[in-house]
């Protein structure tokens, strides 16, 4: 009996949309689907995702989110097959590479279901594809960094390490180089670390033989600032006022907890952005709210007055 | 040289020039040209500090090349070494982090230990599935190469495993970054391993069955060397080499992540191939392996101190100064 009136509510409110009633009863199943922990970052959205998903849960006892993971394009794309034989009604998708995977997503999305997309966008990101938009801020990353080193060394001769050669990073130095442009910060050099800790503790060692003097390194990743952090405490220099690096690793973000001279602040690019686009999906289902858009966070400024409101010490990241 | 030294006065000159393995020596003729090119583009290159620098971090392929050189000797292939590291670095951190033993310095030797054990039993694991499976090399390595990276990423759930204890960090930290009597410790490693290996190679029985078996292992057979056995020690003695290379790497950022030794492998049978040993077994150069694995590592730096190289051109620069490396040394072979 219980069982057959529960099916008939499913049954109703999946007949009647987001139209009707008492919220709390209503039964959705959302989708996630992510790529799997392959490195410091995605191992955050894994992390994150599991725990919005819990609370989400919690809050509504007729919601039922299924967390998938997949390394790679091919597997993701079965990945939302399989959550499409499932029965969703909301997908909320973190795609390792958008383009390939546009027609999975178009599919999923003409059955009627929500779709919101996280990070990392399709060359053709409109309406066609999905509902709602999650974007980190690449450019205000580089932005916020270069603004901030402008603000506190007016005249700071700055080494860059980059990422990869791949247009997230070419973003984030027009970002920074956007901010630093007219003042008297410089930068002495650019070279790759390949978002890699011993390649970075490489390139900043180099750094250290081929510069005499250096305020300021900005290597816009966390994992990168381990190495390099590592490689400045070697050399015994002591004329590299600090560093800053970026995303919002549990361990970096500690250190500006506790004051670090070395990490004064970091930029936040957050793993937890999975949970933003997991509550506003559900907001859309539960709260009769308008939620199709782009939704673009901002890279906050981390100091040592917010650090903690950004603080996961049981995240792996 | 040695026997008939008696006719020295007319003999020598000539015989000196003609004795001279100038395969063995090429690698270091092509060291001191790349010294020289390093030199004309930043005057700092040359300094004590710079090359300490860039020999202290190429001990890690250095001593990974050492293993190596004794596979890729015996006529195998071993494309895991990248992936143990990160998985054997894994471990230790991880058994340092459970404070098993409430002394830092016992916890320090006993993990070393423990790395010693994991990095022999993984290269045993290579060695049973190539000889015993009779699975091609290059297939059977390929397979743990993937085992070992999935198993790190596991146990660090695709984030990073970070060494916890600052002491057992402030006592550590002296295997990577300290000096003893100004040689950096790493590079007395690598010179220590690099002479036993060299022993076991050139003076012990055994390295000559791993060069038998490298030429031609039917001929080896028949005269009655146990290749299997032998093939399967060079990977036990290749995940000896890389346990360490694990035991200098920990100390230095005290931290792994599932990204750790991406891409070493290659990095280790280029560094062997520089060094003067064929790719296809047969011919080991234990010495010139760890200049390779040097002049690697002067590349990369070399390109770094130059102001006038696009960072976007690094990597066809080092892959054309490698052929450049390889074309001087086929050309001082053929002289001889």
């Amino acid at each position: 009996m219980r069982k057959g009136l529960l099916s008939l509510v499913t049954v109703a409110a999946m007949a009647m949309g987001s139209t009707a009633g008492f919220a709390e009863d209503k039964a959705y199943t959302i989708g996630v689907s992510i790529p799997a922990a392959d490195h410091g970052w995605t191992s955050g959205v894994v992390f994150h995702a599991n725990r919005v998903a819990e609370v989400l849960m919690a809050q509504h006892p007729g919601l039922n989110i299924i967390v998938k993971t997949s390394p790679d394009p091919a597997s993701q794309a079965n990945a939302l097959q399989d959550l499409e034989t499932q029965g969703i009604d909301a997908l909320v998708i973190l795609p390792s590479d958008p383009d390939p995977l546009v027609n999975s997503i178009k599919e999923i999305k003409s059955k009627g279901t929500f779709v919101t997309i996280v990070d990392r966008a399709p060359s053709v990101n409109d309406d066609s594809v999905r509902d709602l938009y999650i974007a980190g801020n690449n450019y205000s990353l580089g932005e916020t960094a270069g603004n901030y080193i402008k603000a506190t060394t007016p005249d700071a001769e700055v080494v860059v390490i980059r990422g990869l050669p791949i247009p997230i990073d070419q973003t984030r130095q027009d970002g920074f180089d956007k901010a630093i442009e007219g003042s008297g910060v410089k930068v002495l050099d650019r070279q790759f670390g390949n978002w890699n800790r011993d390649d970075a503790f490489k390139v900043m060692q180099d750094y250290l033989t081929k510069f005499p003097k250096i305020d300021v390194v900005w290597c816009q990743d966390d994992d990168m600032a381990v190495g390099v952090l590592q490689a400045i405490e070697q050399s015994g220099r002591t004329d590299i006022q600090y560093v800053v690096a970026g995303a919002g690793s549990k361990d970096m973000i500690k250190k500006v907890m506790d004051g670090d001279k070395m990490i004064p602040v970091d930029v936040l690019y957050p793993p937890a952005m999975v949970g933003t686009a997991l509550e506003m999906t559900v907001a859309n289902l539960y709260g009769q709210v308008p939620m199709r858009g782009t939704f673009t966070l901002d890279a906050t400024l981390i100091t040592k007055d917010n650090a903690s409101a950004y603080y996961f010490p049981d995240s792996p990241f | 040289m040695g026997a008939n030294v008696t006719t020295e006065d007319q003999v020598e000159p000539k015989r000196r020039w003609q004795d001279v393995d100038l395969r063995a020596v090429a690698p270091f003729v092509a060291l001191a040209l790349l010294l020289l090119l390093g030199a004309m583009v930043n005057s700092n290159f040359i300094s004590l500090n710079n090359l300490a620098n860039v020999a202290t971090r190429s001990a890690f392929i250095a001593l990974i090349a050492v293993g190596a050189t004794f596979v890729i000797s015996s006529g195998d292939l071993d494309l895991s070494v990248g992936s143990m590291v990160a998985f054997v670095a894994s471990l230790m951190i991880l058994f340092m982090n459970s404070n098993a033993i409430a002394d830092p310095g016992m916890m320090i030797a006993a993990a070393m230990l423990l790395a010693l054990i994991v990095g022999a039993l993984c290269g045993l694991a290579n060695g049973l599935i190539t000889t015993v499976g009779k699975i091609e090399p290059f297939i059977a390595t390929l397979g743990t190469m993937g085992i070992y990276r999935g198993l790190t990423t596991w146990l660090s759930q695709g984030g990073a495993i970070t060494l916890q204890s600052a002491e057992q960090q402030d006592l550590y930290r002296p295997a990577y970054f300290g000096v003893i009597l100004g040689v950096p410790v790493p590079i007395i490693v690598v010179l220590a391993v690099t002479s036993v290996a060299a022993f076991v190679l050139y003076r012990m029985r055994y390295g000559r069955h791993v060069v038998a078996v490298g030429s031609n292992p039917n001929v080896a057979r028949y005269s009655g060397i146990k290749v299997d056995r032998v093939r399967t020690t060079a990977f036990v003695i290749q995940g000896v080499c890389v346990a360490i290379a694990v035991m200098l790497y920990v100390p230095r950022l005290g931290s792994t992540s599932a990204t750790t030794g991406i891409l070493w492998e290659l990095q280790a049978i280029t560094a062997v191939v520089i060094g003067g040993t064929a790719l296809k077994g047969g011919a080991s150069r234990v010495w010139g392996t760890i200049c390779g694995a040097f002049i690697l590592e002067l590349v990369g730096n070399i390109m770094l101190l130059s102001n006038f190289i696009s960072e976007y051109l690094i990597g066809a620069i080092q892959g054309a100064i490698i052929i450049i490396a390889m074309l001087v040394q086929r050309s001082l072979v053929r002289k001889s």
